[in-house]
């Protein structure tokens, strides 16, 4: 076994040492390709993820637009995008990344473990979170929002309108938090899924009355389907999704955050964004301001 | 831990319903499970092969297809009831192929004799069912009851994928509250589910008790 991956570390020293050879290219703006000789200084957490050669990332698996992992068995989306542009400013290729399915529950307790290197999972920046692991980020900020039937038949106008109505999200999300003690929804009023795609079927068929979660998610159905559903288009929270790495990795955390600040500046966030969420969402948002890592 | 303290009714609402849902469900699944055991048992051969046909089709069907069934097919056929109401059928439904196998084999532990006994003075089927074999039946298979309710009671946190807020949609939310203490909240519900089955366990002993006491 040592051997074998002995063996398969000559083609990767190889082929950094060709990319080597063609001197930076700081101008690339492929994501995909990583920086050819980054230097780190010695015992950062960069510098070890160099030496070792690959990144863990936890993303969704179900997030459509984020984090999708459908029949190709690669996951899909602006989460896994940020991934490889993080990944490959480290000097990691994409193949040398493996995505691990993170849920909302296993976020933290993966990142504590450091059974991955960071998650990028839709991931909402909040204080208790901020307990126990480090954001960098965010590098985007979505809104809650909610999804009628086409024409709306119950008259919803916001959420405080959902009152007596049926409205469905997902166990265990913030935005069915939020309905819940901002907006006073009774579990009986409150119907909640393990995911959005249910809640997206028993509106179609009539069994609730709203779904309600993130705006991107929902743009999703309602481009998918625009003669049956449409959304309010009235956000109102805040979500602004970070990158979870574990606590105690301030320059890590930095680190990130210029590397999101050089992909705006490259062009290389758009391109990112446009090939994944900006099929739906029409304007490339400008990137939120740091969350800061020494929090 | 504090954080499941705190929030310990959370807890208490959401497996309040599950220990509805299991009492509902298992109240649907021993009426429907014992009509199909009776089926199978029958002298009518159509009712044979119905209640084979149920327990072969359903017992061999993951629950979610189940519910994802009842859920969404039903309000295809314009079938439409509080997810609640699904939620029991869909459990009621599930259960009652196992419930219907473990009384079919009480019903096979009775001496054929006592079937026989019943006929020759003169009762009918029904009768001789519900007057000799049944009580028989089902004082024989009190354990294996014991084990597909407390299977029922731990299905019951599909329904937390089906609109239900139940144990396990009181633990996805305080999670999500409390993203510093998930693994004491995942202990707190897997306990949640440990006392409850243990409860069941004790009152089943209890009736086994009974049972073999009134023997």
């Amino acid at each position: 076994m040592r051997s074998l991956r002995l063996i398969s570390l000559i083609p990767a020293t190889a082929l950094v040492l060709s990319l080597a050879a063609c001197g930076g290219d700081d101008n690339d703006k492929n994501v995909t390709t990583p920086v050819a000789k980054p230097s780190f200084a010695a015992g950062t957490r960069m510098a070890d993820i160099l030496a070792a050669g690959k990144l863990t990332v936890g993303t969704k698996f179900d997030q459509p637009l984020f984090g999708l992992k459908g029949l190709s068995g690669k996951p899909e989306g602006f989460d896994v995008e940020i991934a490889k542009l993080i990944a490959a400013k480290l000097g990691i290729s994409e193949d040398k990344i493996t995505f691990v399915e993170s849920v909302s529950a296993n976020r933290e307790p993966f990142l504590q473990q450091k059974k991955v290197d960071m998650v990028v999972a839709t991931y909402t920046i909040n204080d208790k979170r901020d307990k126990i692991v480090d954001f960098a980020g965010p590098y985007f900020v979505a809104g809650q929002d909610i999804l009628v039937a086409k024409g709306n038949p119950k008259g919803i106008t916001g959420p405080e309108t959902l009152k007596g109505k049926k409205t469905c999200s997902v166990s265990g999300s913030t935005p069915a938090a939020t309905v819940q003690e901002k907006y006073g929804l009774s579990t009986s009023e409150l119907l909640l899924v393990d995911a959005y795609s249910k809640c997206r079927d028993a509106l179609a068929n009539g069994q609730v009355d709203a779904v309600t979660t993130d705006n991107v998610i929902l743009s999703g159905y309602v481009s998918e389907a625009p003669d049956k559903f449409e959304l309010l288009g009235k956000p109102f929270s805040q979500e602004p999704y970070g990158i979870g790495i574990p606590e105690g990795q301030e320059p890590f955390c930095d680190f990130i955050n210029k590397v999101l600040k050089d992909a705006v500046a490259d062009g290389s966030y758009e391109k990112a964004f446009k090939a994944t969420a900006g099929k739906v969402i029409q304007t490339t948002p400008t990137l939120p301001e740091p969350h800061g890592c020494d929090k | 831990m504090n954080d499941v303290l705190d929030n310990l009714d959370v807890f208490v609402k959401g497996f309040r319903t599950t220990v509805s849902l299991t009492l509902l469900a298992a109240i649907g699944a021993l009426l429907l499970g014992t009509l199909i055991a009776t089926m199978r048992v029958s002298p009518v051969p159509p009712l044979r092969w119905a209640g084979a046909a149920y327990v072969r089709l359903v017992r061999n069907t993951p629950l979610t297809v189940v519910f994802f069934l009842v859920v969404f097919g039903l309000p295809e056929v314009d079938v439409k009831l509080p997810f609640f109401r699904f939620a029991v059928l869909a459990l009621s439904i599930y259960t009652a192929s196992f419930v219907a196998e473990a009384v079919r084999s009480g019903i096979n532990s009775v001496p054929p004799g006592q079937a026989e006994a019943s006929r020759s003075i003169g009762m009918t089927f029904g009768q001789t069912l519900r007057l000799v074999v049944l009580p028989q039946a089902f004082a024989n298979i009190v354990p294996p009851l014991a084990s597909v309710f407390i299977a029922l009671l731990k299905n019951t946190s599909i329904a937390s994928a089906f609109f239900v807020f139940e144990g396990v949609q009181s633990m996805n939310q305080l999670i999500n509250a409390h993203g510093n203490a998930v693994l004491s909240i995942i202990a707190a519900a897997a306990l949640g589910y440990l006392v409850l089955a243990l409860v069941s366990a004790f009152l089943f002993s209890l009736l086994e008790r009974a049972v073999s006491a009134g023997r």
